[in-house]
């Protein structure tokens, strides 16, 4: 199912959180909402979600218009940051109560969270509760419990953030790899502008309140529509007022000897280095 | 060296304070055997004591678990102007002197009561007083469990589908349950023992107002330790059974999750 | 709207439970003006009553501070057997009715034998004396200062402590200079919680008094006296006098709470 955000507006207090943002989301697509904290990523997840309605705008998802549409019938899977574990409820009822609040017959509920379950390598925790249960396992419980309903859309705010560095990398893959059995719109938030380039078919930077750039991750680091994207996308070095990345340039010099450094004064040339596919026109220091 | 030093002072000092003294009123319910125990703790007066104060403080019990979880619900999920005040004011009961706050309750709901509801010397002020000094118990328990619960829990029980009240009742129940099991107990050991705040609104009528607490005390003033001494030993015994299953209660939940 | 009605449930609730009837004892004690509410703290048995409490309160809270921090202690930084025991101990009287603690204390401090009877053989009254009354006052308010330091202490850590010890301070110098500091906050609050409870006991202080008028009367006592002798502006000023003293109890524990949080 595909989303489409229309000139969407959220205030909090006097902190404008976004701006008129509009993006569009194709069906089947898995996207990334990357920027810097407080730039607005979460709000619009939340707001595609129903978790938050905007002050303006609407969203449409696959078709029909849903802003008003409360949280409880959006039929949206959202896993957040911190699980949302049901600390009460063990794993097997945790993944089943989405089935329980939409009234699936017992054997079918039962075999949909086996198959989930199955799905996110936790058949043989099915008894056990949330606190008895890793970072990494819990977030795939809660996205086992996020996925058992057959949501259109499933949304992730920051689902790896809680992580340490190495499950991080691995859930990452796995996410990719579970996208490319499922198919489902997938949507997830994210300030890891690598963890955005390695999992998303697509980007959407989005900082201050407002989209920056959208398009796939080859087009946002090789064409970046401004020093924010390209700053934000990987390290920069500010040269003669240009923002430039320096593996992108080489540095020239006719010194005799390497040894004896540079000395004040003394000429250099900057070049592109090999492979480089961009570089800003420079005019000399 | 220092270890030793303070734990043989800080057990002899509760022997001699608490429980040297709690043996001794054990020891006296007993000294003439458990059938005099029976006989003592059935005495007319002192069972129609007991049975009003076990009824009062189970009614206590239950007022409070559900008023006292909705105020603290109250007091972590809406704002108003004066919820701070409203915060604090709930500890009152704990500061205030109990003799006091029976006085307190009999101006409003005494003989010349302002609402012309006349509580006095009936079993419903004696309600009243009890409701009085148990009131922050469940309150100040369930609170900051409720402050502390994760609030991506409803969000997430709201993205899968369930109403508020569903939310209500399947996630953010279960979570307040053994708090609000602990305040319901421990408000419950307090009404069974109360007796400050009972004294000037119940006017002690025998078989009628007169709560186990006071019963002790005319027992205790007529010389009549032994009796005095069987009922205490009752009411000990209830307090400690009801505060102890709850414990055991809380301990296995905690376990599970 | 269903929030709102909530929130009118639990106002009315607290207002006709506690706050209505808090404004009307305030308006009965100075409904003829400030005189009279004077007149009557100021006789002799009213003087009296407020200097028992007063001086039952001060040695009751002294003695459970001392434990109260010692037992604290004891309790989050050492492991011996029977600590979990202890620990149950300490709460025991908040299960026990306040006459039932007096009963018991005569029971063992009365002309009972062993002890008692050899106190009294040996001419030291404890029960209708201040000390039964102090001791009275001690157990109800036992595990007070316990609760309020304990947890802090638990939160705290032991790792300034073990940085002082490196640092060359013996045992009772990191006591004085890294712990003490560190829960100062929660023993005032444990302090004021034990004062204002002290100042507040009633049953467990009318049993082992005997409740002479102009000897062991507290300023609780004499509120009750007062009110069964038809003296009734006596009872409403001394009452306003004690409700005072708990609402600055109140208003100062919310101060050091918060400090002890920050």
């Amino acid at each position: 199912m595909s989303i489409i955000v229309r000139n969407v507006t959220k205030r909090f207090g006097d902190f404008l959180a976004l701006d008129d943002v509009s993006v569009d989301i194709p069906a089947g697509s898995l996207t990334a909402l990357l920027g810097p904290s407080g730039g607005g990523k979460s709000t619009l997840l939340r707001i595609i979600a129903g978790l938050e309605r905007p002050d303006s705008g609407t969203v449409v998802i696959d078709g029909s218009d849903a802003t008003a549409t409360p949280v409880q019938s959006r039929n949206v899977g959202f896993v957040f940051q911190h699980y949302a574990a049901f600390k009460h409820l063990t794993v097997y009822k945790n993944v089943a109560f989405g089935l329980e609040i939409r009234k699936w017959p017992k054997d079918r509920a039962r075999a949909r969270v086996a198959e989930l379950l199955e799905l996110v390598h936790l058949e043989q925790f099915a008894d056990r509760y949330p606190d008895q249960l890793s970072g990494g396992q819990r977030q795939r419980m809660a996205l086992a419990r996020a996925l058992a309903v057959e949501p259109g859309v499933l949304l992730l705010d920051e689902p790896f953030g809680a992580l340490d560095a190495q499950v991080r990398q691995e859930l990452r893959r796995w996410l990719r790899r579970l996208h490319d059995q499922v198919h489902v719109t997938t949507l997830f938030v994210t300030h890891d502008q690598e963890e955005a380039l390695e999992v998303a078919d697509s980007i959407v930077v989005i900082a201050g309140g407002t989209v920056q750039q959208v398009g796939p991750p080859d087009e946002l680091y090789d064409a970046p529509a401004n020093d924010f994207v390209m700053s934000f996308l990987g390290p920069v070095t500010r040269l003669g007022g240009e923002v430039v990345r320096p593996h992108d340039i080489e540095l020239v010099t006719m010194t005799r000897t390497h040894s004896r450094g540079l000395e004040p004064g003394s000429q250099v040339w900057l070049v592109p280095a090999k492979g480089a596919l961009t570089v800003p026109t420079m005019v000399s220091a | 060296m220092a270890r030793r030093g303070s734990l043989s002072l800080v057990t002899t000092y509760l022997s001699l304070v608490v429980l040297l003294p709690l043996a001794a009123v054990v020891w006296r319910s007993q000294e003439q055997g458990w059938s005099h125990f029976v006989h003592a703790v059935q005495a007319p007066e002192s069972w129609a004591a007991v049975k009003l104060t076990l009824v009062l403080a189970v009614v206590v019990a239950l007022v409070n678990l559900v008023m006292g979880t909705l105020i603290a619900w109250v007091l972590v999920r809406d704002s108003f102007p004066g919820k701070a005040a409203l915060d604090t004011v709930i500890d009152l009961p704990f500061a205030l002197p109990t003799i006091v706050a029976g006085l307190v309750l009999l101006s409003l709901y005494g003989n010349n009561s302002a609402l012309g509801v006349d509580l006095a010397y009936a079993r419903s002020g004696v309600l009243m007083a009890l409701l009085f000094v148990t009131l922050p118990f469940v309150v100040r328990t369930v609170q900051p469990v409720l402050l502390e619960l994760d609030r991506d829990m409803e969000d997430a029980a709201a993205s899968l589908g369930a109403g508020r009240l569903t939310t209500f009742r399947r996630i953010i129940l279960p979570n307040l349950v053994p708090a609000m099991l602990g305040g319901t107990a421990l408000a419950f050991a307090r009404a069974i023992s109360e007796f400050g705040s009972t004294v000037l609104i119940s006017g002690n009528i025998p078989f009628k107002t007169e709560v186990a607490s006071v019963a002790i005390y005319n027992q205790i003033q007529s010389d009549d330790t032994a009796n005095a001494a069987a009922v205490s030993t009752l009411l000990l015994v209830v307090a400690l059974v009801v505060l102890l299953v709850v414990d055991l209660a809380q301990r296995l939940a905690a376990r599970r999750g | 709207m269903a929030r709102h009605s909530l929130r009118w449930v639990a106002l009315a609730y607290v207002s006709l439970l506690l706050l209505l009837p808090l404004g009307l004892v305030a308006w009965r004690t100075f409904e003829k003006g400030l005189s009279p509410v004077f007149d009557s703290l100021t006789t002799q048995e009213a003087g009296h009553a407020f200097q028992v409490t007063a001086v039952v309160s001060v040695f009751a809270v002294v003695l459970n501070t001392l434990f109260g921090v010692t037992a604290a202690i004891l309790l989050v930084r050492h492991e011996f057997p029977g600590r979990r025991l202890l620990n149950a101990a300490i709460d025991l009287p908040i299960a026990v009715s306040p006459v039932v603690v007096g009963l018991a204390l005569i029971l063992v401090y009365g002309k009972f034998e062993p002890i008692g009877g050899w106190l009294d053989r040996h001419g030291i009254g404890v029960i209708y004396a201040v000390p039964g009354m102090v001791l009275a006052t001690v157990f109800v308010s036992l595990p007070l200062v316990v609760r309020a330091v304990a947890p802090v202490l638990e939160e705290i850590g032991t790792d300034q402590e073990q940085a002082a010890r490196t640092l060359g301070a013996s045992g009772f110098q990191t006591f004085r200079r890294i712990t003490l500091p560190a829960i100062r906050a929660a023993v005032g609050y444990g302090v004021v919680l034990s004062l204002a409870r002290c100042i507040g006991e009633f049953g467990a202080v009318a049993v082992v008094s005997g409740r002479i008028v102009g000897q062991t009367q507290t300023a609780t006592l004499f509120v009750q006296e007062r009110f069964e002798n038809y003296d009734q502006p006596a009872a409403y000023a001394a009452s306003f006098a004690l409700a005072m003293t708990a609402v600055i109890a109140l208003v100062l524990t919310r101060h050091l709470r918060r400090r002890g949080i920050s």
